[in-house]
């Protein structure tokens, strides 16, 4: 199988890889370069658990191949935290109890990044159409739409 | 809601001080931050991919099997078939005595249900093992198939399972699970209003976003390591050693951390395999389920069917409840023996009820093997339980709430399999539900109590 060469910013480190052609991003991040919160829930592009942020638009690593991301700028949830300081969504995560198992939060909180990056100040209607690709079997989504409506509190606090 | 502390104020100990405040869980900044490591976050060097030949039959015969095209598949390291197993017929709850052993590893000549396990392929890509699996040609005689527990259980139905012998799971009680309380008949007899319903349930699957898998690593001195989401580690770990008549101490099982389970990974499927085709290939080995996998070849909760019939007076007193339960296991037992059996115990509900009469079948069909599932054994039969209640008081005239005050159960009641009730609180839970759902009762039922009776 030919190989083809990808290289791109990963939470700010530039990457480069040979990876099979057709090779999902998903799958080089995972098990080429080692960043593994994006998780594998479906690999058809309906759970939402491999969600990463790619030149600031949410996409599903499962259904991107790598080699279309050559000079793109990537963005995992393993890069949210600075310095060991965790990012106002991690922190709401935590403190709001919106975690169960937390295969989904990886995802979820990508997803809730793109919101907030966007729309610092949510309504809940918006939270819930920002969520609404990712899959949670175990909360029953609302204490992490109330994590996400509390990092936004956080962030327009922090702003003030 | 309010949280309230003056419920059994008198005979508690505690001061609730925990319960409505938050607590971190020790879990969380490993899920928030990327960390938390799952099975298949494990990589290793030359690890290879199992993908497993699965029949296209609900119930067939195997004449032959030809794995010669795909061990020419390029990529393909080793093909398992049954013969490769070291003791092929296991049962889950082997381990408590639930017998006899009735499920193969990899089929035996014979397939029982549509997407059985019938050869492993191992290869270097997860793509090559998909390839090779759909190379491998099994020979088929169909054979006729039945899905019904009903018709399962008529004279001359298909049988599903020659370890068991008849379609059902027999119980040193017999055909099914029973408890016998009182005089049902006489129940009856005495009855103001009988009412008979039958309820039907669906199988249902988890769905768990994680799927069902494992990494296993070859160690030094035959030593295995088994990265597992099982959520029955033990279960997993004696049933792995039976299979592969290996020593536990061969075996080190690492795991605890499961992306959602809800009963859906206590069963034993991927990881004596999978730790067969480590040792004999001597490399890593990874097997997961596909998504569809997960859908269609986990086991779901069992499909039920519950027939009640209920003696009632006008009072509201109900006299006599006779249950006959079914519980589809599919082809192979899993846990529905024990399923079947716990709905036994369950049907009277939390009422106490002086006659009772209870049936319950484990039945084997050519579906999907079901399995444990939140509550398995008693959720489908409380939902078919209250539908009755509400129609029972509706037969009355009767208020559906103030209905279940009057046969609720309370301390000191023997319940119909004989154990007699302890620390019951479903009176305390109605009275707040009366109040939370502003459904108000009579104050009679407003002052009752589960463990003092009124004078």
């Amino acid at each position: 199988m030919a190989k083809v060469p990808v290289q791109f910013m990963l939470n700010g480190s530039e990457k480069a890889e040979f990876v099979e052609s057709g090779t999902t991003l998903l799958n080089a991040l995972r098990d080429k370069i080692g960043d593994t919160s994006p998780k594998g829930g479906c690999h058809q592009g309906t759970c939402g658990a491999c969600s990463v942020i790619i030149d600031g638009e949410l996409r599903l690593s499962c259904l991107t191949l790598a080699e279309t991301c050559i000079g793109a700028d990537i963005k995992t949830t393993a890069g949210l935290a600075e310095g060991g300081v965790l990012h106002p969504l991690q922190r709401a995560f935590l403190d709001a109890f919106a975690t169960q198992c937390g295969f989904c939060t990886p995802g979820m909180i990508m997803a809730a990044k793109v919101l907030l990056d966007r729309t610092p100040n949510p309504s809940r209607e918006d939270v819930v159409e920002a969520l609404s690709g990712n899959i949670c079997r175990c909360t029953g989504y609302e204490p992490i739409i109330q994590a996400v409506l509390l990092a936004a509190r956080a962030n327009s606090q922090n702003a003030a | 809601m309010e949280l309230r502390k003056d419920y059994f104020a008198d005979v508690r100990k505690d001061g609730l001080h925990e319960i409505g405040q938050p607590r971190p869980r020790l879990d969380s900044p490993g899920h928030v931050t990327g960390k938390t490591a799952y099975f298949a976050d494990r990589n290793f060097p030359g690890m290879l991919h199992l993908k497993m030949v699965r029949s296209p039959h609900h119930h067939a015969r195997i004449r032959s099997i030809d794995t010669s095209e795909a061990e020419k598949h390029p990529g393909v390291v080793k093909i398992l078939t049954a013969k490769d197993v070291p003791h092929n017929v296991y049962t889950i709850l082997i381990l408590i005595q639930i017998g006899p052993e009735d499920e193969t590893v990899l089929a035996d000549g014979k397939v029982r249900w549509k997407g059985e396990a019938v050869v492993a392929v191992l290869a270097e890509t997860e793509r090559a093992a998909q390839e090779a699996a759909a190379k491998v040609k099994v020979d088929y005689e169909v054979l006729p198939a039945v899905f019904d527990m009903e018709e399962a259980l008529k004279p001359g139905a298909p049988l599903v399972n020659e370890y068991h012998g008849q379609n059902y799971y027999l119980y040193d009680s017999g055909e099914c699970r029973k408890v016998r309380f009182g005089d049902v008949e006489a129940g009856f007899a005495g009855a103001d209003h009988i009412l008979e319903q039958s309820y039907q349930s669906s199988p249902i699957e988890h769905a768990p976003t994680e799927t069902t898998g494992c990494v296993v690593v070859p160690e030094s001195n035959d030593r295995f390591t088994c990265y597992t989401n099982t959520q029955a580690m033990f279960f997993t770990l004696d049933n792995a050693s039976i299979i592969l008549q290996m020593p536990g101490s061969k075996l080190h099982f690492v795991g605890g951390t499961v992306g959602g389970g809800f009963g859906g990974k206590v069963d034993v499927i991927v990881e004596p395999i999978a730790i067969l085709a480590a040792k004999l290939t001597g490399r890593p080995v990874c097997f997961i389920y596909s998504r569809e996998e997960e859908m269609q070849i986990s086991s779901p909760r069992a499909a039920e069917k519950v027939v009640i019939k209920d003696g009632v007076m006008k009072d509201g007193r109900i006299v006599a409840r006779k249950v006959t339960g079914y519980t589809d296991a599919g082809a192979y037992s899993r846990h529905s023996p024990y399923g079947a059996q716990k709905g036994a115990a369950h049907y009277p509900g939390p009422y106490t009820i002086p006659n009772v009469w209870i049936d319950t079948y484990c039945v084997y069909t050519n579906r999907t093997p079901s399995s444990a599932m939140r509550g398995f054994g008693v959720t489908i039969g409380d939902f078919a339980l209250e539908v009755q209640m509400d129609k029972l008081a509706r037969l009355i005239g009767m208020d559906p709430l103030e209905f279940r005050f009057i046969n609720a159960y309370r301390d000191g009641d023997m319940k119909a399999h004989r154990q007699p009730t302890e620390g019951a609180a479903l009176i305390e839970c109605m009275q707040e539900a009366s109040r939370a759902a502003n459904w108000p009762v009579a104050e009679k039922y407003m002052a009752m109590s589960s463990y003092r009776k009124e004078a």
